[in-house]
């Protein structure tokens, strides 16, 4: 009985120190209420129809300094950084058939980045020979991730901006990436549908979420919030989270099919995230347009 | 105005056989595109190195992998066959204990006896081939800034990198400078180095005598010539190596015994002052340590050259996976996989070998029996004495690619 206490136990709390990761660590030291007044029929940016709740934004813009440092508050997105770079890269190569020991293996792709923060994921995809347009709508983390592009001399067209002013203005990509925001937006099916009329036929959305399942609830609100305070309550709302059938119906309602899917999982032995069948917490979907 | 010299990726510091190898490794894995530049003040210069490095399996499947090792073949001499004794130094008679018939899969010889001269040759021809830039200067020091570390060399010039590597040796320069301790101590012993020629053939048998004084070791080289690699205590070492050639000669004689003939010293010799120590860190900020650099241990198993390679192929990993994934080399995550897949393995081992060599290097017949008990017990039990060789070969535990024989 112990034992199984004890087990049952160190799950809860290794599973937090995966959630404190996979949580978007902009939270993290963050501390101001959270404000829920939503921004619906008109964004910052003064886009139509935006998705973009202005206290997330409020919130992640205070972190832009620090957004770079792998010892910062940012420091578990650091972690979980390599994982999801290595999926996209991989799904890439996959459907573009390309080969992905060479340095330039994304070479000639265009790619969106949505929610690009101080671009963690647009860098190295640009590095690797990718078109990047990272786009965020907290100008902050822009100003931030321009400054460190040029500090490192890669070239990333960083935008302060949203996904639906740039379906506006007819932008098309072969890949678009939604990593870790669908569940910082006030509209899913609007917001996946829009970012899915900017895929170019042929080409890949992929997008990285937390599952709305009570393991997610124990590890990410409970947990995190309330038992640990690695986050400040209320930086999660639960009922944002999105499961992977929703997703996938909202990918499928912007004309594209689900190719690809995977969990991510924390591994506190290696200290390392992996790749798992296991989506009950953080999950992959790779989606396409069909050419 | 001169163009601003291109940044290079990685540079390394010292190019003994780990610092060259990671470089070719890096460039067939990487491309031409990845620059990789090796200094060391002694490119260019003749080898002052009289001592022979054992090539585990492993170690030369990872030359394999980097297109060497016909080349290095054809100086290497395959021992086929192993032969352990334990006496007196006044015994005529030096009883077998242990023996290993060599092979770890059929047709794969346990290790290769290889002079290092030849050895690092034959690397830096391979580097040049690679277009890796040779330096002919030391790393004196650096200075780390948020995106990478600029090295200053002996001769005045700085060249800027995303990674330093410190393969300069047990008295690393760069471990000192990044305020790196070590943990460990000296043995007071000396380990004599020397090359012997003899009438007969060896037929590719190494025999290591545990001596009171530390372990004798005959490994053998191409054409009727062996190494050895002779322990005395440090004060002993210094007043043979000191001694004219007849009298060095009269000492090699008594312990090499006369089972191939006539014998006839055909080198150089030196003593070196053995220690035991492993680097506190493998890593600093930009920094990773290799090789010697990290670790020193007892050559009583031969193992030095065999570790430094696994360090080299373990960090070259880690480098290829993260450059792939366009992010930095230099930057925590490549850092903290190689400490991880590194330190402990480097531990277990240091601590093993110095065990060894505590159990045999004394004058204490007790102990003497327990020994023998323990080799005899060995010498039959055929799955003991596997892992013995597979260990020693280096084939278990979690493998880098380079050592299965698997490119980047």
């Amino acid at each position: 009985m112990v034992v199984i206490f004890l087990v049952f136990f160190l799950e809860f709390f290794l599973g937090f120190r995966l959630e404190k990761a996979a949580i978007h660590t902009g939270a993290a030291r963050s501390s101001q209420p959270r404000h829920r007044e939503i921004i619906m029929a008109q964004g910052p940016l003064g886009a139509t129809d935006s998705t973009v709740d202005a206290a997330e934004i409020e919130r992640f813009s205070k972190l832009a300094a620090t957004w770079w440092d792998p010892r910062g508050p940012m420091a578990p997105l650091h972690k979980f950084n390599p994982v999801r770079l290595g999926y996209v890269r991989d799904q890439a190569v996959l459907h573009f058939r390309r080969d992905a020991k060479r340095l330039d293996s994304l070479k000639g792709l265009r790619i969106l980045d949505i929610g690009c923060g101080a671009g963690l994921l647009s860098e190295p995809l640009a590095r690797i020979g990718a078109e990047v347009v990272g786009a965020d709508p907290a100008a902050a983390n822009i100003e931030a991730a321009k400054l460190h592009a040029a500090e490192v001399g890669v070239a990333v067209d960083y935008r302060a901006t949203t996904a639906e002013a740039l379906a506006d203005a007819g932008e098309r990509f072969d890949i678009v990436l939604a990593m870790e925001v669908v569940e910082h937006v006030t509209d899913v099916n609007l917001f996946v549908r829009r970012c899915a009329e900017m895929v170019k036929p042929g080409g890949l959305m992929i997008a990285a979420t937390l599952n709305r399942t009570l393991k997610a609830f124990a590890l990410a609100i409970v947990g995190a919030e309330y038992v640990l305070r690695w986050l400040p309550r209320g930086t999660h709302q639960w009922d944002k989270f999105v499961r992977p059938d929703e997703l996938e119906a909202a990918l499928t309602a912007g004309g594209l099919s689900r190719i690809g899917e995977s969990g991510v999982i924390y591994n506190p032995l290696a200290d390392q995230w992996r790749l798992s069948s296991d989506m009950d917490v953080n999950y992959m979907l790779t989606a396409e347009r069909p050419a | 105005m001169p163009a601003a010299p291109q940044p290079n990726e990685i540079l390394i510091a010292g190019g003994g056989f780990a610092g060259l190898a990671l470089a070719v490794a890096l460039r067939q894995a990487l491309g031409r595109t990845f620059r990789v530049t090796v200094a060391d003040p002694a490119f260019g210069k003749p080898s002052q190195d009289p001592r022979a490095s054992a090539i585990a399996a492993a170690a030369r499947r990872l030359f394999e992998t980097i297109g060497v090792w016909d080349a290095v073949a054809a100086d290497a001499q395959p021992i086929l066959d192993m032969v352990v004794t334990d006496s007196k130094l006044q015994n005529s008679v030096r009883p077998v204990f242990l023996t290993f018939a060599g092979d770890v899969a059929p047709g794969e010889p346990f290790a290769h006896m290889i002079e290092n001269g030849p050895l690092v040759a034959v690397l830096v021809e391979k580097a040049k081939a690679e277009g890796v830039t040779l330096i002919a200067s030391a790393v004196e020091d650096f200075e780390t800034d948020s995106a990478g570390i600029t090295a200053r060399l002996a001769d005045g010039s700085q060249i800027y990198a995303k990674l330093l590597v410190a393969a300069d040796g047990a008295r690393s320069r760069i471990r000192e400078r990044a305020g790196i301790a070590n943990h460990g101590w000296n043995y007071d012993q000396s380990a004599i180095v020397t090359t012997v020629a003899h009438e007969r053939d060896h037929n590719g048998r190494a025999v290591e005598h545990f001596l009171p004084a530390g372990p004798f070791a005959i490994l053998p080289l191409k054409g009727n010539r062996s190494s050895i690699v002779w322990t005395e205590t440090a004060k002993e070492a210094e007043r043979i190596i000191a001694l004219d050639d007849a009298g060095f000669h009269g000492e090699l004689e008594t312990r090499f015994g006369l089972k191939l003939g006539d014998i006839k010293v055909a080198g150089a010799r030196r003593a070196y002052l053995l220690g035991y120590f492993v680097a506190r860190s493998f890593v600093a900020d930009r920094i990773a340590l290799v090789g010697d650099a990290a670790h020193m241990i007892h050559p009583i198993a031969g193992q030095g050259l065999n570790l430094g390679l696994r360090d080299i192929a373990a960090l070259a990993e880690a480098i290829c996976d993260t450059a792939r994934l366009g992010l930095d080399i230099g930057g925590g995550d490549v850092l903290e996989r190689y400490q991880r897949w590194r330190r402990f393995d480097t531990m277990t081992m240091g601590v093993a070998t110095d065990g060894l060599n505590r159990l045999f290097s004394n004058h204490s017949d007790v102990l003497r029996l327990v020994r023998d008990i323990g080799l005899g017990v060995v010498d039959r039990l055929p799955a003991m004495k596997d892992m013995f060789i597979r260990q020693a070969a280096g084939v278990t535990g979690d493998v880098p690619k380079l050592l299965r024989g698997e490119a980047l």
